[in-house]
């Protein structure tokens, strides 16, 4: 990471430190902030974490690695989460499982080599009445069907292209 | 994501029969409730009969008793929005069209046990229902809804704050919803200290259900008499109920408490099943020759989640899909929950198999049976309920089974 990079993500860090307190209790929303900005916690960050609200980095660990929502290894810009729980098992969710590995490229648990997608399973995300359904980072998805899954990965990708374009456009500026 | 939202239809609308929150004059609960002492606020509740819509089934007047009679001046009112037992949609039908009666349900509460803050525990799943809530919020602050001195009343200050979860089924039970707020994994605490006592940062802390606070404003509302006049002695009022499966008409549904599975089948378009299973992932399955028998809590308890299983359906295929949920979500702090429902899964794969005798078949069954009383929490002390009731009901189904290729074996 650059020095710069690691400036930014300091102060980032900290104005989030500003708005939800240095106590424990704002570990996790900081936490969630974190993930939602850059996709991943990285040490980095958690170390960050660690230091503003004075607690030992290992606590700051032991609660990424507990919830399913936030982890440290990057993941991609879209998190798509396909629903294997019971109402969505019984509507076919394997055929669209395949079908978003076959689009993809991937395997469930794994992220597209251009850092893009990262496929995984979620249980019940309370759309049992129109299973299958998936969740496209915080966008949900139901009654999902195999020759839907182009369209879904396709909205994503013009999405990028415009926020890509945009974040290029900060950068010019 | 808009545009992919329209083009693919994003998610649809949940079909809802008639449901008595619409018919609520708005906030006529917080204005009586304003108007009454906190022990009569209590008392109202109290008289209704009401119990706990999230599953566990908890006197609601009692609790908030409990709260009040502690002495501290601090002290919570959670809203328990993790929704996470498979098969359950009806708190995220709530929070997406009936959000005021919750927030007005937390701040009667609030004003009877005498608690100044108010949290919201929100799904991680349900990001996108917060701009809705927040926007909400908003607007009862400046209606004088929320904040110093509510309706005019000295004294009645409430204000109420989302916090987010992060994928964990666990977070559902109240401890490890507290201990997650507090900045913690979400590991269930022992009980007692329950949170009426000892709950968010220490201090006195009711948590309810979504559905329980709504059912609380309407109660303010309409009266005790109202509600406890609807369902059965045992299990007064009005319930939702979330319905999936194999049936034509899947929803939201409001049934008077102590309705017969059948009944609810009918309404449903699920008549031909074979079988249901009630309370999601963590209830009972109920096989089709017991369908005379009534969701309330003297006979079938359930948070409303009623999972309709067509004739069709592999029984074992639906055991197994619980057991990988179970053993996904445990969260790992006692040894029967953790190993129990990992022996379960596997012997549910030996039966896909056909290679289980009833000798170890009868093993993984008092296996079940501990884990159902040495388990830390409801999580574990109900995860062997599927498998048991499905061993019970399914015997003949289940055992010599012949289709390794066909049981989904990957
Ligand atoms: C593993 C587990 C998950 C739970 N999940 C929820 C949930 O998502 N929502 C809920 O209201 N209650 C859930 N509960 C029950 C809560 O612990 C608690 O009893 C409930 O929120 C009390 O509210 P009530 O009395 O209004 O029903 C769960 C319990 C367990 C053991
Ligand atoms: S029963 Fe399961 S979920 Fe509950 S505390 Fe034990 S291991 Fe954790
Ligand atoms: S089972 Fe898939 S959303 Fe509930």
């Amino acid at each position: 990471m650059l020095v710069t990079e690691q400036d930014a993500l300091r102060q980032e860090i900290k104005a989030w430190g500003d708005m939800y307190g240095r106590d424990r209790t704002a570990l996790i929303p900081i936490l969630q902030e974190i993930q939602r900005k850059h996709a991943r916690i990285s040490e980095y960050a958690m170390q960050i974490v660690a230091d503003m609200l004075d607690i030992h980095p290992v606590e700051v660990y032991g609660v990424v690695s507990f919830y399913s929502f936030l982890d440290h290894k990057p993941k991609g810009r879209f998190v798509i989460r396909l629903c294997r729980t019971i109402s969505c098992d019984m509507h076919d969710k394997d055929r669209v499982a395949r079908q978003l590995q076959n689009d993809l490229g991937i395997r469930f648990g794994e992220t597209t080599p251009d850092g893009r997608f990262t496929l995984e399973w979620a249980n019940c995300i309370g759309m049992c009445d129109q299973g299958p359904a998936l969740l496209v980072n915080d966008h949900v998805f139901t009654r999902v069907t195999p020759d839907k899954v182009h369209d879904i990965l396709e909205g994503c990708r013009r999405a990028m292209g415009v926020h890509a374009q945009e974040q290029m456009q900060e950068q010019l500026v | 994501m808009s545009a992919t939202q329209n083009k693919t239809g994003g998610m649809h609308p949940t079909t809802t029969g008639p449901l008595s929150f619409g018919s609520v004059k708005p906030n006529q609960g917080l204005q009586n409730a304003a108007k009454k002492s906190r022990a009569d606020i209590i008392a109202e509740i109290s008289a209704s009969g009401m119990k706990g819509r999230g599953g566990a089934g908890f006197p609601t007047g009692v609790k908030w008793n409990l709260a009040a009679a502690a002495q501290d001046s601090t002290k919570y009112v959670i809203c328990n929005a993790d929704e996470g037992e498979p098969g359950t949609f009806k708190d995220r039908v709530i929070l997406s069209e009936y959000s005021d009666l919750v927030f007005e349900g937390m701040t009667i509460a609030g004003l009877a046990i005498g608690a100044r803050q108010g949290i919201v525990y929100l799904r991680g799943e349900y990001s996108y229902l917060r701009p809705l809530l927040e926007a909400v919020l908003e607007r009862r602050r400046t209606q004088e809804l929320l904040g110093e001195s509510i309706l005019g009343r000295e004294g009645f200050s409430f204000d109420i704050t989302i916090r987010m979860g992060s994928g964990a089924y666990v977070c559902g039970e109240e401890t490890a919803l507290i201990e997650s707020l507090e900045g913690q994994r979400g590991e269930p605490r022992n009980r007692p200290p329950f949170p009426v006592d000892t709950g968010y940062m220490g201090h006195p802390t009711v948590v309810n259900n979504v559905e329980t606070l709504a059912w609380a404003a309407c109660i303010l509302a309409k009266g005790a008499a109202w509600f406890k006049g609807i369902g059965t002695d045992k299990s007064t009022g009005l319930k939702l109920f979330s319905i999936s499966g194999d049936c034509e008409r899947p929803g939201v549904y409001e049934f008077p408490m102590g309705i017969s599975i059948s009944e609810l089948l009918r309404e449903v378009g699920g008549e031909d099943a074979k079988a249901v299973q009630v309370g999601g992932a963590s209830g009972h399955c109920v096989p089709a020759k017991s369908f005379a028998r009534t969701l309330a809590y003297e006979d079938i308890p359930t948070g409303g989640s009623i999972i309709v299983l067509g004739p069709g359906r592999d029984m074992l295929g639906i055991a197994r899909n619980f057991l990988e949920f179970f053993v996904e979500e445990s969260c790992g702090q006692c040894t029967p929950c953790r190993a129990g429902t990992v022996k379960l899964l596997e012997g549910v794969e030996l039966l896909q198999e056909g290679r289980c005798s009833m000798k170890y078949l009868r093993e993984l069954c008092a296996l079940g049976e501990t884990m159902q009383l040495a388990s830390k929490c409801g999580l574990g002390q109900s995860s062997p309920n599927a498998f048991l009731s499905i061993v019970k009901e399914f015997q003949d189904e289940i055992m010599g089974r012949t289709d390794l290729a066909a049981a989904g074996k990957e």
